[in-house]
């Protein structure tokens, strides 16, 4: 019981960071309709940056400014420097050239770091609380829930009471109408691009101190999740993104903790493809499904 | 139709041609079997040897600091003369600890560098996939790094030969130490799923009996979450924990016990109990306090200790290793490349593959372990016994318990560690 | 090609170009030395992988991240039929055939359950579900470790030359020769397949699914189909990179494999056989003479460490781009006339769509003549 309720809580804590990725790909998906499979190398580099700036600081908070920082500039030299020229005429080339901006940004980060992994300390203890002698919850994943729900209601504000939110919303939906009523589309899909890359800059900062290390391919497993989470949730749907974040989050800690983390692609696999072929649309999605 | 495609399509001929000739020009035509006067790899004044390892990936932490020191020991002895006139060079190859690259390396070291030998080959799924091709092919295949007793089958495998102490006796070993040290306590281990956690397990029931573990939890390298292992072993009451991991599972299965509030024993293969690499990954606050009493096997001299080969060694790694970090990596490196060397030289002024490796099966190779090197013509293991270690306030060092296997049984053996001779130089 | 062979129309001219097409790349591994034999033995398992995955991109319009997995299927077939049949005494061409046959089904079998799945999913829905399929393959050999043993992988006897051929050639041009013949016959098969009606529905499926379908297309079933005859060849593939290392383990079939597959149909053309061919041989060369270039130079250790690996994908990842943003025809559309402008995957396949060469590793891949 004691394990039970320990990989409960565990599962919340990381269920929020697989939400708060996952929101930044329906972010994306909003905007400009593509999945941007180049979201997690993006935000290894942001991650990396942190990790560089608190290296040469000493704090971890300036290291996550400036991870954020690096974040919404990936984001916006990404949008502006490639997707802008990719050729829109097929969904496949988005997802091909992001294939290829994943290998060019890994490749560079291992070489430019080297293949070794650097373990990041967590502000906070990462050791969980005795509540009646069962582990529950670390300080640290405490701060973890509450930074993804405070950045998960900060984001449902913008969009909804401020006049910028209001016009990023109208450029994904009414791109044409909108740019008629005076709106500049093209700077609202950069936005768009930069709060998106931010926002996964911040889930894998919050993620990789709690793994072996800093490498190369940190986020790899962390895209497939929040891939799944996009999906289950319906990628047009932030709660879904929040909702299907810590449906995954328990899911997989359970898998994990129960049959060992061998496990874990085979759950988020047969996971992923129940839901795809039951309900395409996502299980929280609250409209019929868009075609891509 | 146009002359433009004609052009073209000219173009694209003489350009395939040109392509071909020159891949066709810079090889030579396969020769099978045939006699060959030269010995591959050696020259008047140079021998050639490789070796695969893991310089990227997962693994390479914690190993990859090995072949620099070998480097090292071989500039060291290339300033000093070298063996009969020749230097040592030492190619490394990066295989990423995957058996796939493992294969392409290996090919790459036989046909396309013609190297004399193969040198500490390190891994044991990674060397497994490489045994069939080098032996078919009659290349030596030295001191494998790694413990599977695989390497040690005079008859199947001929050219292939062990340095570490294998991983029965490792596991014996610990175990008997554990039932000596601590009789009654509960025995548990944790082990990679593949011959390396097998051979341990064999080795902890050589000592303990059959049901002597009472756990037995088993983890892939390619997933860094030990949590439901650790959560089971906790679950099973277990006191002593048996450790058949490398390096990063290790910190992983001592990190994530700490985090449980969970302090057992942990005693380690020497495969994962290298001291300094572990506070790396555990971090340089916390590290040292969860590390304060780990048992650990070890064959070659220990850094905590003062021996005078980890003297020479460290003047070594000073002047020929650009300042690395001084551990029992580096210890390791060089024993090996020491050995290669005694073995080159016993191999005469003139030496064949066949000399190489009758040098190595004659038996009369004595290295620079704590124990006599056990080489001969029915067994190609090196070491078939190893001592304790203990870690205490941040040295590594030796308990003075020894022990070893032999048919089956496992018993306490004195120690009698190899002196120094000859500044480290074979044959000066 | 229509000038070499005129008095032949259709399928059987496809044959027989393959056929002479392989003999010839036969005929030039007596040209290399052991160590090409080796790479062209690899370049041709990864063809006949790349084959099938540049008519599943380009011809139906279906994005496979995961195509490694299915090759591992092929591999994993052939290894454990293998040793089942080494234990049972048999060895030799029986056992080779009885492993070929295994690794066919298993990855066919693999590969219409995907079909299946990716008939009712859009492209980016498939393009991650057939991610995760290739990150989850350690994890099955994990979680199946008692048969397939982890990440050790299974290794199987040593298939050495046939005492018939000893004398004349070493054992690596006796594993090129496996592996070109399979190749051949593979991707032989799969240009019939290509040329034939199912083709055709193939392209109209991918150009317009609603079109097709209102044509009487059953669109469902077309993709499966395609699915499951690139996965045939895939399987292939495996099945012969496992006899020419001997070993097969879940490190052979990684991500990072599974999309070089993609760079390979990409940079070579998607939809062209003849562009999978030079893709293929452009991922087994280039790493290689990278790394021949980093050792010539006179680097720090530790700079060479990072980049040995590294510098290849950097390099691929650059020209994946590149090739997409300018010239989505890749390779095989230098050799036409400068296409217009509109590129897309869908306008950069029509062009590809007239007869496919049927083209073998790089021995012979530009040395035939094409209708311009």
């Amino acid at each position: 019981m004691d394990r039970l309720l320990f990989l409960f809580a565990t599962g919340l804590a990381r269920g929020a960071i697989f939400a708060l990725f996952a929101l930044s790909l329906v972010l994306i998906w909003r905007a400009a309709r593509i999945v941007n499979f180049a979201q997690g190398a993006m935000a290894l580099v942001a991650t990396y940056a942190a990790f560089a700036v608190t290296g040469v600081t000493g704090s971890y908070w300036a290291g996550l400014a400036a991870g954020l920082v690096a974040g919404a500039a990936i984001g916006l030299g990404v949008e502006r420097g490639l997707m802008r020229f990719t050729p829109h005429s097929s969904p496949l080339s988005g997802v091909i050239v992001a294939i290829g901006l994943v290998m060019v940004l890994q490749s560079l980060l291992g070489i430019l770091f080297g293949a070794q992994y650097r373990p990041m300390r967590a502000p906070f203890d990462d050791s969980p609380i005795m509540v009646g002698g069962v582990p529950l919850l670390s300080p640290y994943d405490l701060f973890v829930l509450g930074v993804a729900l405070a950045v998960m209601a900060v984001l449902a504000l913008l969009f909804t009471r401020t006049s910028l939110g209001l016009q990023l919303r109208a450029s994904a939906f009414a791109p044409e109408v909108s740019r008629v009523l005076g709106v500049r589309v093209g700077r609202m899909v950069t936005i768009g691009w930069m709060l998106s890359a931010a926002v996964a800059a911040l889930a894998a900062m919050l993620l990789v101190p709690t793994e072996l290390g800093l490498n190369p391919h940190a986020t790899d497993m962390l895209f497939v999740y929040a891939f799944a989470v996009a999906v289950v949730g319906g990628l047009d749907s932030p709660v879904g993104a929040l909702l299907g974040g810590l449906v995954v989050g328990l899911a997989m800690t359970l898998v994990t903790g129960y049959l060992g983390a061998t496990v874990a692609p085979i759950g988020v696999l047969v996971l992923l493809v129940g839901v795809l072929l039951v309900r395409p649309g996502g299980i929280f999605s609250l409209r019929e499904a868009r075609s891509a | 139709m146009s002359q433009h495609s004609l052009a073209r399509r000219v173009a694209a001929l003489v350009g395939t041609s040109a392509v071909l000739v020159a891949l066709a020009g810079c090889s030579t035509p396969a020769a099978p079997g045939g006699t060959d006067e030269v010995v591959p790899g050696v020259s008047d004044d140079t021998a050639t040897i490789g070796t695969h390892t893991p310089l990227t990936g997962p693994a390479a932490a914690g190993y990859s600091s090995i072949s620099a020191a070998a480097t090292a020991y071989f500039a060291y002895l290339n300033d000093n003369g070298g063996i009969h006139g020749r230097s040592i060079e030492y190619i490394v190859k990066d295989d990423g600890y995957n058996p796939a690259n493992t294969q392409t390396v290996v090919r790459e070291l036989v046909q396309d560098d013609e190297v004399f030998a193969i040198l500490n080959g390190l891994g044991t799924p990674t060397h497994t996939a490489v045994l069939d091709y080098l032996n078919q092919n009659e290349v030596p295949d030295l001191f494998v790094a790694s413990g599977s007793t695989s390497w040690n089958q005079p008859e199947k495998y001929p050219f292939t030969f062990g340095f570490n102490a294998d991983y029965v006796v490792e596991g014996a070993a610990l175990a008997q130490y554990a039932a000596d040290e601590h009789p009654g306590k509960v025995v548990c281990l944790l082990g990679q799923d593949d011959d390396f956690g097998d051979e341990m397990i064999e080795g902890a029931e050589l000592a303990l009996g059959a049901d002597g573990l009472a756990a037995v939890e088993r983890y892939s390298v390619s997933n860094q979450d030990v949590a439901a292992q650790i959560g089971a072993l906790k679950a099973a009451g277990c006191e002593i924990n048996i450790l058949a991991t490398i390096n990063g599972f290790t910190a992983l299965a001592i990190g994530t016990a700490a985090q449980l509030g969970w302090f057992p024993k942990w005693f380690s293969s020497s495969s994962g109990a290298n001291y300094e690499t572990l506070v790396g990954y555990l971090g340089e606050d916390i590290g040292p306090k969860l590390l304060q009493g780990l048992v650990g096997t070890n064959y070659l001299p220990a850094s905590g200790g003062d021996s005078e080969w980890v003297t020479l060694f460290r003047q070594i790694n000073d002047e020929y290793n650009d300042g690395a970090p001084f551990d029992g990596n580096t210890i390791y490196g060089m024993s090996v490349a020491y050995l290669f060397a005694e073995a080159l030289e016993a191999a005469g002024e003139n030496p064949t593959r066949a000399s190489l490796i009758d040098a190595v099966a004659s038996g009369d190779l004595a290295g620079n372990g704590v124990l006599p090197l056990s080489f001969g013509e029915d067994s190609h293991a090196a070491y078939l016994g190893v001592g304790i270690t203990a870690v205490d306030q941040g040295v590594q060092d030796y308990v003075g318990a020894t022990y070893a296997v032999d048919g089956g049984a496992v018993t306490a053996v004195d120690p009698s560690p190899v002196a120094l001779s000859g500044e480290g130089v074979p044959g000066s | 090609m229509s000038r070499l062979l005129p008095s032949l129309r259709g399928i059987p001219r496809t044959i027989v170009l393959g056929a002479v097409l392989t003999v010839f790349a036969i005929g030039a591994t007596f040209l290399l030395d052991p160590y090409r034999n080796f790479q062209l033995a690899t370049v041709a398992a990864y063809f006949c992988a790349t084959a099938g995955l540049t008519l599943l991109i380009g011809r139906s319009g279906q994005l496979s991240l995961g195509h490694a997995a299915l090759m591992a299927a092929g591999g994993y077939g052939y290894a454990l039929t293998a040793n089942a049949m080494t234990d049972a005494g048999v060895t030799g061409i029986p056992r080779f055939l009885a492993g070929m046959l295994a690794a066919v089904v298993v990855s066919a079998a693999l590969g219409w359950l995907l079909g299946l799945a990716a008939a009712r999913l859009r492209g980016p829905y498939l393009a991650g579900v057939t991610l995760t399929l290739v990150i989850a393959v350690p994890a099955v050999a994990s979680v199946f470790s008692g048969v397939l043993r982890g990440d050790q992988g299974v290794q199987i006897a040593y298939d050495g030359v046939p005492p018939v051929l000893e004398r004349l050639i070493a054992v690596e041009q006796w594993q090129a020769w496996v592996a070109i013949l399979v190749a051949g016959v593979v991707v032989t098969a799969l240009a019939v397949f290509a040329r034939g009606p199912v083709g055709l529905r193939m392209r109209a499926v991918r150009d317009d699914e609603t079109a097709a379908r209102l044509n009487g297309v059953r669109s469902g079933r077309v993709k499966v189909t395609a699915f499951t005859v690139s996965s045939v060849a895939a399987g292939a593939g495996g099945a012969v990179l496992c006899f020419a290392t001997q070993s097969v383990s879940p490190g052979a079939y990684t991500l990072a494999f599974s999309l070089l597959l993609v760079v390979a149909v990409v940079l070579g053309g998607l939809g062209s056989i003849g562009g999978a061919a030079l893709g293929s041989a452009l991922i087994v060369l280039l790493p290689w003479l990278l790394a021949a270039g980093t050792a010539a130079l006179p680097l720090p250790v530790e700079l060479a460490q990072r980049l040995s690996g590294n510098l290849s994908i950097l390099v691929f990842g650059v020209l994946l781009i590149g090739v997409m943003l300018v010239r989505p025809g890749g390779l095989v559309s230098l050799r036409r006339r400068r296409p217009s402008r509109s590129s897309g995957t869908a306008t950069a396949a029509a062009p590809a769509e007239q007869p496919a060469t049927t083209a073998s590793p790089p021995a012979a891949a530009a040395a035939g003549a094409r209708h311009p």
